[in-house]
């Protein structure tokens, strides 16, 4: 089973990458109001239990993949094709 | 009769580079001072201090100290910390110890997101710690920073609970805070008071030639401590 899994600053967390993003595109004349800068992890499980995996990578975001302090996470799996 | 000397180690991971620089100073300032590699189960025997240093442990891939925090030796190094044993963590060393869950708080990119070099002025704010004993309150002290992610955050209800509790030990003196820092805070205390990291450089501030003495005073507190510990367990 694939996995991807979204990591971004959470909200009112300061993000000076997403600032600079979105100046930068403003200076490229792009009428943008905000921009956040996470991270993109994409996994390969050894198990094709949609439960099983979810409840793994829930463990996988708190223990490593996110500082659950300042960063949220999103889990979406794909079924192998 | 001389001072008996403690044992401090210095926990080096694969892209420390600092390790050298603290056990140079923690020699000069009175420890036997001793490089242990990340890969070790144990700390020496013996061990009265733990420094964990400044550099880019495992390349700060992921989150800085995300990684270095699951090092074989750091087992040993929370273990030692649970039993009270003294631990201090600079720049990347503080990162892996918020990392770690024996700090609180996060360390961010600086809101510059530039990599800051330079001398800064510090205010300490309590000298009854095992890592301040050589200052006194309200002293400030002038250390150097280095490093492209120190901003420390904590949420509103932390900082108050932190602020409280006076373990917001080290502070940007006004208007010097390098990074954008929560609260200009430079340097956090556990709980128990025997686990400090900070963000600048004091193993850097030890000779008049590096251009201030000041982060003598911090180490020499640990040595300090860390002497009186073996003391008490002779």
């Amino acid at each position: 089973m694939r996995a991807t899994v979204v990591v971004r600053p959470k909200d009112g967390i300061l993000d000076p990458q997403g600032q600079a993003v979105e100046s930068s595109l403003r200076h490229l004349g792009f009428a943008v109001d905000s921009a956040r800068v996470g991270r993109v992890v994409e996994l390969d499980l050894d198990t094709e239990d949609a439960g099983d995996a979810r409840a793994q990578l829930e463990r996988m975001c708190e223990q490593l993949l996110a500082n659950p302090l300042i960063e949220s996470y999103e889990i979406a799996l794909q079924a192998d094709a | 009769m001389s001072e008996p000397r403690p044992l401090i180690a210095v926990v080096v991971f694969p892209g420390s580079n600092d390790d050298r620089d603290a056990q140079q100073a923690l020699e000069r300032l009175g420890a036997d001072a001793v490089r242990v590699w990340h890969d070790e189960p144990a700390l020496p025997a013996g061990t009265a201090a733990v420094v964990l240093p400044g550099g880019f442990s495992y390349g700060d891939y992921l989150r800085c100290g995300a990684i270095a925090r699951f090092s074989p030796v750091m087992r040993a190094v929370t273990e030692f910390a649970e039993d009270g044993g003294l631990v201090l963590g600079i720049c990347n060393g503080f990162q892996i110890l918020t990392e770690a869950g024996l700090l609180p708080g996060a360390l961010r990119p600086n809101a510059s997101l530039a990599f800051v070099c330079r001398d800064v002025a510090l205010r300490v704010e309590r000298a009854d710690t095992p890592f301040t004993s050589r200052c006194h309150a309200d002293q400030e002290l002038t250390i150097a920073v280095k490093h492209g992610e120190g901003c420390w955050f904590a949420d509103a209800d932390l900082l108050a609970e932190l602020e409280a509790d006076g373990r917001l030990l080290l502070r940007y003196a006004e208007a010097e805070n390098p990074n954008g820092a929560v609260g200009d805070v430079a340097g956090v205390l556990n709980a128990a008071g025997n686990v400090f990291g900070l963000m600048p450089h004091p193993e850097h501030a030890v000779d008049p030639l590096l251009g201030s003495t000041d982060g003598a005073l911090i180490l020499g507190s640990l040595v300090d401590a860390a002497r009186l510990s073996i003391a008490v367990a002779v």
